[in-house]
């Protein structure tokens, strides 16, 4: 019945604007309109630009402030600061040159709209603006790029000596968090070593591996740089941490790496928002199936004693799973059997 | 004018007569007139843009309204409703992906450049038709069956590709990865295979018929914008849409003959697959080089149409007509530099990311450059607003939004947290999407008078516009704020994250923005067909326009002017010269005639031009003596 009522509503509606199109399309044949040059809706059109101009610039500024401190995410790395800085500078560069070049295009519109006894400027080049307008823009790209590339540079430097060293590996559809270790130094891995028990195909033969454990969280410390080890099992996927300004893709066969220094732990982040529930989130943002949009994992930032303390807290992998070392040779073995005794 | 004729081009006069007989075989389906082809890859795009739009909006549901329940879709989507309304999450990326690649290919590449090369490239240059127009209704042909193939693969049991339309491997290669990597991506493969020949058979006309087939005096300084930048489009499509083809076949190699290009050290659905030393980043390099100068292909025929629309409706000379096209010449060398901006953040040598933030942010000037012109050229004009003059400036003010977007996304540093956002989406459906489509719609506006020899009905076009463009601002507009809080595209929903569970009003406003802009587009689609048959009629020259195309009858024949072709004596940007009477002086009328408006060097071609017509003069005689 209401698919009924519906379909009839929308019939009358088009035949009223039927009716209102043959109408008008008559009057304007009665008067002429059409074979003048510019009809009356020439001036509505013109001052339709300064009123869209106007009301649209209103809205942008006043959602703009409204809704500041929503789509600004807290940052919290050290080189988020600077990223961040820069798209803020890019954006007052960009947004001056947004709102002048907007103003002319629709007051041109307005101020020159046809006029019968007027006759428009035969104005066809001007070499000089030509070069300004090149040059200037030139000038400012310049000095963007280079602060930018300054910026990338450093962010994409090699990670310092003392670097914390996890490791994501994403997969459909979730990222697993593999710990480097009291020895900072993640084991080997090769793909054909995955299964049920090993899913990140941890090379156990390698002594390097004996210490690394898992964890369902990314436990970090603040003021301490954090090197994230990438990969992938069987799709790209891409870290992304918002807070941290942190993205990187996650590609099968080629391991990707990205570092950062977190800024605020958890527990400061909670009272800056506000909010007691703020946790450090990682998404998956490179298309990868049918489960992309729940890939979630949490960051929490610690202060580094209490990282020390959860960091001695953890047990390797092996003594979770002893079965994972059952298969190696005599000698690694021995060492293996050592760390689990050692660790239980 | 008496003067003019003796110019005459004797020996394309025998071709002039229409000996053969059309039937409707040969007139509307298999016709090799270029007016005709151009009529159907219009008619053609705008089934596609119906179907790509549709399937926004379904996205669009989903995004706005996540809690809704789709039944009512039922009907349309059968299966893809899962049995508690809800829309399947597989689905919702295979729309994502049809969505992406129907756009970008089939209504902003064959749409729009099909569409305008091959209706205009003729009529502008003075040409009796492309040079080879078999080859030219074989490439209207081939992007049909490409179509043909394309939307079938919406029909498959697991669905069409859908692993974003850059179908990045392994995702698109793997069907245990996603559903749509099965059958549906091999039909996307071969679609886009058919697609790419249809583009080259096209490409190489347009090229050829510019270079080779002008008409006397349309030397290529006198040639209108469009043409320059149907030209240069042409010639960045030959040079990159075979690279495609290569990404392509290599992907077909990986996905059905056990190669590994693409493929290295993968784990899916419980087995080690035996591919080993590939690389997925290879085929993001290999596809964003057709990828990025793709944004020009759809990009500069909408600027090339929007500068002689605006000229000639600001009645004025286009402001900088050879740093127009310098500038044209600039984005063309540059775009196929700039392709690893894409992938920023995909794992490449970040010294790679240095040298392409570089390159990147020097496309924008030659850019920038065109804005300015375009502003200057409406500066002190007589601007009358037809419908595609309003689309023009539209087009101009997106151009400008989403460019403006890009100096962030072409920073490396800032990309790092933009990267496949809504950011993202923002900038490329403003600059590229937005922009192209009312290039698309200003040229419609324009040239439906001389492709139907009917007017469209202006007022009809004004609604269209502005319920078009505050809609376009209403929908990408608010997405810039969603990508700074940083949500991630291609996102059945955003709940699972805290971040990003918030702006439920705002992608609901965006949803509704999104239908109501869908919807404004059925007021063009009437005007459109009813005006084909029920139009006013056209006069000659509706815009008092200065190009060739208008000097052919109202509706005309298969080659185009029923006598000589009329030759070229000026440039076509003649508009309220000093000292003419009219504000428009058409590019056939000779300088000798306008003795009253010529510029100083133009004096001095008035010699020349006489002496080039006394010889012609007697070569026709020592013609006629000789019969």
């Amino acid at each position: 019945m209401y698919g009924f009522l519906i379909v009839l509503g929308l019939l009358l509606l088009v035949s009223v604007i039927w009716m209102v199109y043959r109408v008008q399309t008559l009057v304007s044949v009665m008067k002429g309109s059409e074979k003048k040059i510019a009809s009356g809706s020439n001036k509505v059109n013109a001052a339709m630009f300064m009123v869209f101009l106007i009301l649209s610039f209103i809205l942008m500024a006043w959602y703009s402030v409204k809704e500041f401190d929503n789509y600004q995410l807290p940052i919290a790395s050290e080189h988020g600061q600077i990223t961040d800085n820069l798209f803020w500078i890019t954006m007052a560069v960009t947004g001056f040159i947004f709102i002048l070049t907007h103003i002319l295009l629709f007051w041109f519109p307005y101020k020159y709209q046809y006029e019968e006894n007027k006759r428009a400027a035969y104005y066809p080049d001007n070499n000089k603006l030509e070069i300004i307008w090149t040059l200037v823009p030139a000038l400012v790209l310049t000095v963007l790029v280079i602060s930018g590339w300054r910026a990338w540079k450093d962010i994409t430097s090699p990670a310092p000596e003392n670097a914390h060293v996890i490791e994501l590996l994403g997969y459909q559809f979730a990222w697993d968090i593999r710990y480097a270790g009291q020895d900072n130094q993640l084991g080997r891995h090769d793909f054909r070593l995955t299964n049920a028990t090993n899913s990140r195909g941890v090379d156990f033969t390698d002594e390097n591996a004996l210490d690394d454990f898992e964890s369902n969280r990314v436990v970090i410390p603040k003021g301490e740089p954090v090197l994230f080890r990438i990969r992938a099992r069987d799709v790209l996927h891409s870290v992304f941490a918002p807070h941290m300004r942190l993205k990187m893709d996650a590609v099968p066969g080629m391991p990707t790496r990205f570092w950062f220094t977190p800024t605020k732990t958890t527990a400061e982040m909670r009272e800056e928002t506000g909010n007691p529930e703020f946790e450090y989130e990682i998404a998956c943002t490179e298309v990868c199936g049918s489960g992309h949009f729940s890939m979630r994992r949490v960051i929490e930032v610690v202060t580094p004693e209490e990282y020390q303390q959860w960091l001695a807290e953890q047990k390797p992998f092996i003594v979770q799973n002893p079965d994972l070392v059952a298969n190696l040779p005599a000698d690694k073995k021995k060492v293996a059997e050592i760390m689990i005794e050692e660790n239980k | 004018m008496a003067v003019v004729n003796t110019a005459t081009h004797g020996d394309h006069a025998h071709e002039v007569h229409d000996d053969h007989h059309d039937n409707f075989i040969t007139k509307y389906i298999f016709s090799t007139d270029h007016k005709m082809i151009g009529k159907q890859f219009l008619v053609t795009g705008i089934f596609w843009a119906l179907i790509g739009g549709f399937l926004s909006i379904l996205f669009r549901l989903q995004l706005g309204f996540p809690e809704m329940d789709m039944s009512f879709l039922r009907p349309i989507l059968g299966g893809w409703i899962t049995e508690t309304g809800e829309l399947d999450q597989n689905f919702y990326l295979a729309l994502v992906t049809m969505h992406g690649t129907i756009m970008v290919f089939f209504v902003l590449t064959a749409g729009l450049s099909g569409t305008f090369s091959n209706f205009l490239i003729p009529l502008q240059i003075g040409a009796r038709d492309m040079a080879s127009g078999f080859m030219n209704m074989l490439s209207y042909w081939f992007f049909f069956v490409s179509g043909l193939i394309m939307f079938a693969s919406l029909f498959l049991e697991k669905g069409p590709a859908g692993g974003g339309w850059v179908v990045y491997p392994p995702l698109s290669a793997l069907e245990q990865a996603i559903p749509g990597s099965g059958m549906g991506m091999t039909l996307w493969l071969i679609a886009m295979v058919f697609f790419i020949a249809s583009t080259l058979l096209g490409g190489i006309n347009y090229i050829t018929t510019i270079i080779n087939m002008r008409t006397k005096g349309m030397t290529f300084a006198r040639l209108p914008l469009t043409i320059w930048s149907f030209f240069l489009t042409a010639v960045i499509g030959l040079l990159s849409f075979p690279v495609l083809f290569a990404a392509a076949l290599l992907l077909v190699f990986d996905r059905s003959f056990g190669t590994s290009f693409y493929l290295a050290d993968i784990y899916i659905g419980g087995e080690a697959l035996p591919h080993t030393g590939g690389s997925p980043v290879l085929y993001q390099h290999l596809f964003w080089f057709l990828g990025h100068p793709e944004v020009y292909i759809v990009l500069l025929p909408a600027l090339g149409i929007t500068s002689e629309v605006i000229a000639t409706n600001s009645r004025k000379p286009i402001f900088g007509y050879k740093a127009m096209i310098i500038s044209m010449l600039g984005i063309t060398i540059l775009s196929f530099v700039v392709w690893a901006h894409h992938m920023f953040v995909s794992g490449m040598n970040p010294f790679l990311g240095s040298v392409f933030m570089f390159l990147t942010l020097i496309i924008a000037v030659p850019s920038a450059v065109k804005v300015f012109n375009y502003l200057t050229t409406l500066w002190r004009g007589n601007l009358i607003f037809t419908p595609a003059m309003l689309f023009s400036i539209g087009l101009v003010s997106f151009f400008i939004s989403g460019g403006l977007t890009g100096i962030f996304l072409g920073n490396s540093a800032i990309d790092i947290q933009l990267h496949d956002t809504y950011f993202v989406v923002a900038h490329f459906h403003l600059v590229m999407g937005s922009a192209s489509f009312f290039g698309l719609m200003a040229g419609v506006y324009h040239w439906f008078p001389k492709m139907f020899g009917r007017m469209m009905d202006s007022k009809l076009g004004y609604i269209h516009f502005w319920l078009t463009f505050i809609g376009v601002y209403m929908v990408f507009f608010p997405m810039h704020y969603i990508g700074i809080a940083g949500f991630p595209r291609r996102y059945y929903s955003w709940t699972n994250f805290d971040f990003a569970n918030m702006y439920t009003d705002l992608n609901m406003f965006v949803s509704i923005a999104a239908i109501v802009t869908f919807a404004a587009q059925f007021i063009f689609l009437f005007n459109f067909f009813y005006s084909m048959y029920k139009g006013r009629k056209a006069p000659h020259n509706p815009w008092r326009s200065n190009t060739l195309e208008w000097t052919t009858p109202i509706n005309p024949g298969h080659g185009n002017w029923p006598g000589e072709i009329p030759s070229v004596y000026r440039w076509p940007y003649d508009y309220s010269k000093p000292g003419s009477a009219a504000d428009f002086i058409p590019q056939t009328v000779p300088l000798s005639a306008t003795p009253e408006s010529n510029l100083p060097h133009e004096e001095e071609l008035v010699k020349l031009e006489k002496q080039i017509m006394a010889e012609e003069g007697q070569v026709l005689v020592a013609n006629e003596s000789n019969k």
